[in-house]
């Protein structure tokens, strides 16, 4: 089991994909500004990779080397068009409001990277473990990012008023530009906590 | 459904106010990993404003002549992926047959756009937003010159930034290039009063 843990620490905190090895920002900076469409995002993000992993770890033995990258990227797309599916049959205004960046799944760093640096070399059910943990920790840092982008963009949290009404709401909170803001103290926040722990 | 935009309103909007990287996010890995230094940047956008023109081209005509009389929508994804590759795949062959100086600058990046978001990004715009054929050339090359621009910019700030020894410890990095991001971004809404298109 501690393999398992170590795994999980690993991608969540230390190692993890988004403020440590700074992947995967491209497609999901832009859907920040609320906590409902963040969240589905996020989870998708987490299943797609989960299975992927999966799917390369079993099928490695037999893709040869040179054409390892396309077939990944096939089956990344294959498990983005189901969630692309899926979302539109059962969700249909959030996969409305997602537009182009469901799609934009496909070349997001961080599953193409646990594919290739992990389940490569690691068996099945681990590699899924790897991969939705490296989900996880995506998600945890985009929620962060989403919580204060909404609450001070809009007053609200997933839609549900916070805020008194007389809270004059910050619009540069919904542009592009707060989520780099939001993500970079994000980066230093938790980098300092690092630095301090190593110090000690 | 085509919108009735001039494709040269659709050009300067698409390097200004909506650039691809500074209003929709797309292209960041390697906008953050690669801005360290000029030379490499200056090639990596060239790389990028050659394959989105030719990609998005390419990706219009497939989907429009072929995805849509075969009702094959939901495969759109991996079509244009694989028109992507195959694309980046050719010109890196034709290059180094052609021009084998601009082969050295140009030959380490083409790889790494495979798997560049703002690539994919705009042949998905250009289809949800049912961009024409000629709209869609220079929505491709716009966005290209935006992200040339766009990288060239940070690069040049960060070559001065980075040595600064003023910077916190836990800054320094990643979280200092995308501060400089967002006064960029900042800055680049200052054009969305001149021209809109959506």
């Amino acid at each position: 089991m501690s393999e398992y843990n170590k795994v999980l620490k690993e991608n969540v905190w230390y190692n993890n994909p988004v403020f440590v090895q700074i992947l995967g920002i491209c497609s999901a900076l832009a859907v920040t500004n609320n906590l409902t469409n963040t969240f589905i995002m996020t989870i998708a993000v987490s299943l797609v990779t989960a299975f992927s992993s999966l799917t390369v770890s079993i099928i490695k033995g037999l893709i040869p080397r040179k054409v390892r990258m396309i077939v990944q990227t096939l089956i990344i797309a294959f498990y983005v068009i189901i969630v692309d599916i899926i979302l539109r049959a059962y969700l249909p205004g959030i996969s409305k409001a997602l537009g182009p960046y469901v799609g934009l799944i496909i070349t997001n760093c961080i599953i193409m990277g646990r594919a290739e640096g992990f389940a490569q070399s690691n068996g099945p059910i681990i590699s899924f473990w790897d991969g939705f943990t490296s989900g996880l920790g995506y998600l945890v840092v985009l929620m962060v990012v989403a919580f204060f982008r909404e609450l001070l963009g809009f007053g609200t949290l997933f839609g549900y008023r916070v805020l008194p009404e007389g809270f004059m709401s910050w619009t540069i909170m919904l542009m592009a530009p707060s989520a780099f803001f939001m993500l970079a103290i994000f980066i230093w926040v938790a980098k300092g906590i690092m630095l301090r722990k190593e110090a000690k | 459904m085509a919108p009735n935009i001039n494709p040269f309103i659709l050009f300067f909007a698409s390097i200004f106010t909506s650039n691809i990287l500074l209003a929709n996010f797309l292209g960041m890995c390697s906008f953050i990993s690669i801005s360290k230094d000029i030379t490499s940047s200056n090639g990596l956008g060239m790389a990028v404003t050659m394959v989105m023109t030719i990609t998005t081209a390419l990706n219009w005509i497939v989907y429009n002549k072929i995805i849509v009389p075969l009702g094959l929508e939901y495969l759109r994804y991996i079509i244009f992926i694989i028109v992507i590759a195959a694309v980046v795949q050719i010109l890196e062959m034709l290059i180094d047959r052609l021009s084998p100086n601009l082969y050295m600058s140009l030959g380490i990046f083409l790889p790494l756009i495979t798997v560049n978001c703002a690539i994919l990004g705009v042949s998905l715009f250009m289809q949800l937003r049912y961009y024409t054929f000629i709209q869609s050339i220079f929505y491709g090359l716009g966005s290209g010159l935006g992200w040339w621009l766009a990288i060239m910019a940070l690069a040049a700030i960060r070559k001065r930034v980075d040595k600064s020894p003023n910077v916190p410890a836990a800054l320094k990095g990643p979280g200092l290039t995308l501060i400089i991001i967002g006064i960029m971004a900042m800055a680049f809404i200052g054009f969305s009063g001149m021209l809109n298109v959506q």
